[in-house]
């Protein structure tokens, strides 16, 4: 028997908008009829199952409440690639700016200068929440996953950037009452 | 394998019975083990009326051997055979334990399987080598028979907990201890989770809290989300070769400076170190202490111990937690200011010094007012008893773990290719396609990493394994699918499938640091002795008992949603069941394996239509209560 779709394992419409408060009320549902803890004392074939349904469970979540894995799976839901290794065409313009993002953080980083970071921290805030929207009116109102695709690609790379400024917040934390 | 069987065959458990289940926390420092009862959770004391089993194990000479108080004063007159802090050595070779050269025993690193890769270190002791998972057995064995003269009974089975930070062998090293001990293991728990459960049902707590567990050995941060009825760890961090055990030996190194005691000889080390353990718990009720002692050379020892100066000389101790604290944090997208509260664990958070550094840390006071020796085993208990079954409906809860450290594949160039992140939900599957990289590969080695770094040499091996067999293809045609997949327990297991020609090759992980599954029946045979059933019997009787629980619970699905299935899948389902019943009460242990496999298989469908219908049914309550909640 096929699993469910990960939209429909959760009795959700499959669009890009998503009710997060649902969503997660809806896999915690799912879990608490399905998670193995449920079936620890059954049969051998019992606490299977319920491992590859809770797995699938967890699968299905982690993909659907981050906003970039939940625009690439209704893309390839709708036929078109991501194929992010491969394609790497990206608008001149964004690269620009994903060049001069890098020389900023180089530069944070050498200095350990906290308001240069927080301030890419809120530049590249503001650019995820433009893609994100941007891709939000290509998926559900336009219907174009193929127009949606490099948009993803591009959040990607945000998305990508913005974990380097998290560890770079870290590697150089800001002074603490605990150590100061 | 579950060694222990409730009911007999024929006779299996009513579905409303109490099941005996108990909680079980193996600590560096002190062992305890705890059941519900009447609704409480309750430690179990032993015939002396103690909740704490000292995690000392003796061998002494003649074959006897004496766990806890019977071998604590033994840890100065018989260093070599009196093992403490044995859960530092779990999943663990000689390299990775800290201070090795201090300690009074007599390694042995042998090979897994007698390889020439190092395996889990073994300690040479009067009754012969022993593994830790051995050492370990010993101590959880005296708490089964604790459990069961308490309770009246054998045990449906037993929840044991790991610290949070446990890696995969030393995950499978605790659950490999736990059989050997005749326990079922119903699930490994993670120590700081079942602190949360403890707090959280016990204070009915709502909100996001961070419970900093520091035992003897080992370090744990969990963050965990708790909302009506669910325990979600949200991100999980340590360090499980950080302890109390730390903290005392700086303050040994302390008294030894001071007192210009070099060299010294073991069975004094040994003595100092147990004073030092003294000091540091004095130290947490008053500034000032004397250090007093003779050595065996006639030589006194008289220094003082402040706590000012412990404070000073353990601070880089307590930030290197505080360091674990950031990361987790981080993980979890959160600052400190978005705890609700902080649960103390372990028995190492009662120093003042480190209760100040984490309430500043978190800028708030952390809670202390359950017992932080018995929290754990008191949130262990209850865990072991919802998963027994003794909950009523509503009436209990979920709880959403994650794995602590990244899982990967060596790929070229001796680089991590990470397949499973930290802090990954669990039960979590995930599959990667490779390729290879030359021309009529036929082969493909396969190195299962665990660990942070990009680089191989800084991750945890935890298993090679070869697929074979690859059709011969040009470089890069070939598809070779590798899935990861992690149970609740926290548990690696690892295929390859190669997806053109569909050659798989299947381990589970085990093989760098665990004990083969050769040693754990021999180790088992060893601890039964003569005296007990012979293992043929004992391993037919467990077929027979859990063929009979097979056909017992196939036809209670049948019962409510035989609906599910089309006439002709009945009468296969119904056939199957026939041909375990054939088998069931005969001799042939492998007829009965065999029918209950293809009775287990043959249902899988089935079971996945009725989790299905379940899931329908959840969700479909949830619309109703939304209407109503709209329309109210």
């Amino acid at each position: 028997m096929t699993l469910p779709d990960h939209f429909a394992l959760f009795a959700l419409p499959a669009r890009f908008a998503i009710d997060e408060a649902a969503l997660a009320h809806a896999y915690k549902e799912v879990q608490g009829r399905v998670h193995p803890d449920r079936f620890a004392a059954g049969t051998a074939a019992e606490r299977r199952v319920a491992m590859q349904w809770a797995a699938r469970a967890n699968e299905a979540y982690a993909t659907l409440r981050s906003p970039l894995k939940r625009a690439g799976y209704l893309c390839e839901r709708a036929g078109v690639s991501i194929d992010a290794e491969s394609n790497t065409a990206m608008p001149p313009a964004f690269l620009m700016q994903q060049m001069e993002w890098r020389e900023a953080l180089d530069e944070a980083r050498a200095e350990r200068d906290h308001a240069a970071l927080a301030q890419l921290v809120a530049q590249t805030d503001a650019e995820r929440v433009r893609l994100v929207a941007d891709i939000g009116t290509a998926i559900d109102e336009r219907a174009d996953a193929a127009a949606a695709a490099p948009l993803v690609r591009q959040l990607m790379f945000v998305e990508r950037f913005g974990d380097e400024l998290r560890a770079a917040e870290q590697a150089a934390p800001p002074v603490s009452p605990a150590s100061a | 394998m579950a060694l222990l069987q409730i009911a007999e065959p024929g006779q299996s458990a009513a579905p409303h019975q109490h099941r005996l289940a108990v909680g079980i926390d193996l600590g560096t420092t002190n062992s305890l083990v705890a059941t519900v009862r009447h609704g409480i959770p309750v430690v179990l004391d032993d015939a002396e009326g103690r909740p704490l089993l000292p995690s000392v194990v003796r061998y002494v000479s003649g074959g006897a051997t004496q766990v806890g108080y019977p071998a604590l004063p033994h840890q100065a007159s018989d260093p070599r055979n009196t093992i403490v802090s044995v859960k530092r050595f779990m999943g663990r070779a000689r390299a990775d334990v800290l201070y090795i050269e201090n300690l009074p025993y007599d390694f042995v690193e042998r090979g897994a399987d007698g390889g020439a890769a190092p395996g889990m270190l073994q300690l040479r002791t009067t009754a012969g080598l022993r593994s830790p998972v051995e050492v370990s057995a010993e101590i959880l064995r005296v708490l089964r028979e604790r459990a069961e003269a308490s309770l009246g009974g054998p045990l449906l089975g037993a929840v044991v907990t790991v610290p949070a930070y446990f890696d995969d062998a030393q995950r499978q090293a605790t659950k490999d201890a736990a059989k050997l001990a005749g326990l079922n293991v119903l699930r490994l728990l993670n120590e700081p989770t079942a602190a949360a459960i403890a707090y959280g049902l016990d204070q009915a707590a709502q909100g996001t809290f961070a419970v900093y567990d520091l035992g003897g050995g080992t370090f744990d941060i969990s963050i965990l989300r708790l909302t009506r009825g669910v325990f979600e760890v949200l991100a999980t961090g340590g360090d499980s070769a950080l302890g109390g055990d730390d903290f005392d030996h700086r303050l040994f190194c302390r008294i030894v400076e001071q007192a210009r005691l070099l060299p010294l000889s073991q069975e004094d080390a040994s003595a100092l170190r147990v004073k030092a353990r003294e000091v540091k718990e004095q130290l947490s009720v008053e500034p000032e202490v004397r250090v007093n002692a003779v050595l065996t050379t006639g030589e006194v020892v008289n220094v003082p111990a402040t706590s000012h100066d412990f404070a000073h000389i353990t601070h880089p101790l307590v930030d290197k937690t505080l360091a674990a604290c950031r990361k987790a944090l981080a993980d979890a997208r959160l600052r400190p200011q978005d705890i609700d509260g902080v649960v103390m664990v372990g028995g190492a958070t009662r120093m003042p010094h480190l209760r100040k550094a984490v309430g500043t840390f978190f800028g708030q006071t952390p809670l202390t007012n359950i017992d932080p020796d018995k929290v754990v085993v008191l949130g262990a208990a209850m865990q072991a008893n919802l998963l027994a079954g003794n909950h009523m409906a509503g009436d209990d809860w979920l709880l959403l773990d994650v794995i602590p450290l990244s899982l990967g594949l060596e790929t070229m160039g001796g680089l991590v290719e990470k397949i499973i992140p930290r802090n990954s939900t669990i039960p979590v599957a995930r599959a990667q396609e490779f390729t290879t990289f030359r021309d009529g590969q036929t082969a493909m080695a396969i190195h299962v990493l665990q660990g942070e770094r990009e680089l191989v040499d800084d991750c945890r091996s935890l298993a090679r394994f070869e697929l074979r067999g690859i059709p011969p293809m040009v470089a890069g045609a070939a598809r070779i699918r590798v899935t990861f997949t992690v149970d609740a327990d926290g548990l690696l297991s690892v295929s390859a499938r190669e997806t053109t020609s569909g050659v798989e090759a299947a381990i589970s992980v085990k093989p760098s640091y665990g004990l083969s599954d050769d040693d754990i029946a021999r180790m088992l045979q060893e601890s039964f002795g003569t005296a007990e059933v012979d293992m043929k019997l004992r391993a037919l009787r467990e077929q027979q008992v859990e063929a009979q629980r097979l056909v017992e619970a196939t036809q209670v699905a049948l019962a409510t949603d035989g609906d599910l299935l089309a006439d002709d899948e009945r009468a296969t389902i119904d056939a199957l069941i026939g041909a375990v019943q054939r088998v069931m009460s005969g001799d042939d242990a492998v007829a009965i394996a065999d029918a209950s496999v293809a009775l287990g298989n043959g249902t899988d469908d089935f079971a996945s239509r009725r989790m299905d219908r379940s899931i329908r049914a959840a969700l479909a309550g949830r619309s109703v209560e939304d209407v109503a909640r709209s329309q109210a």
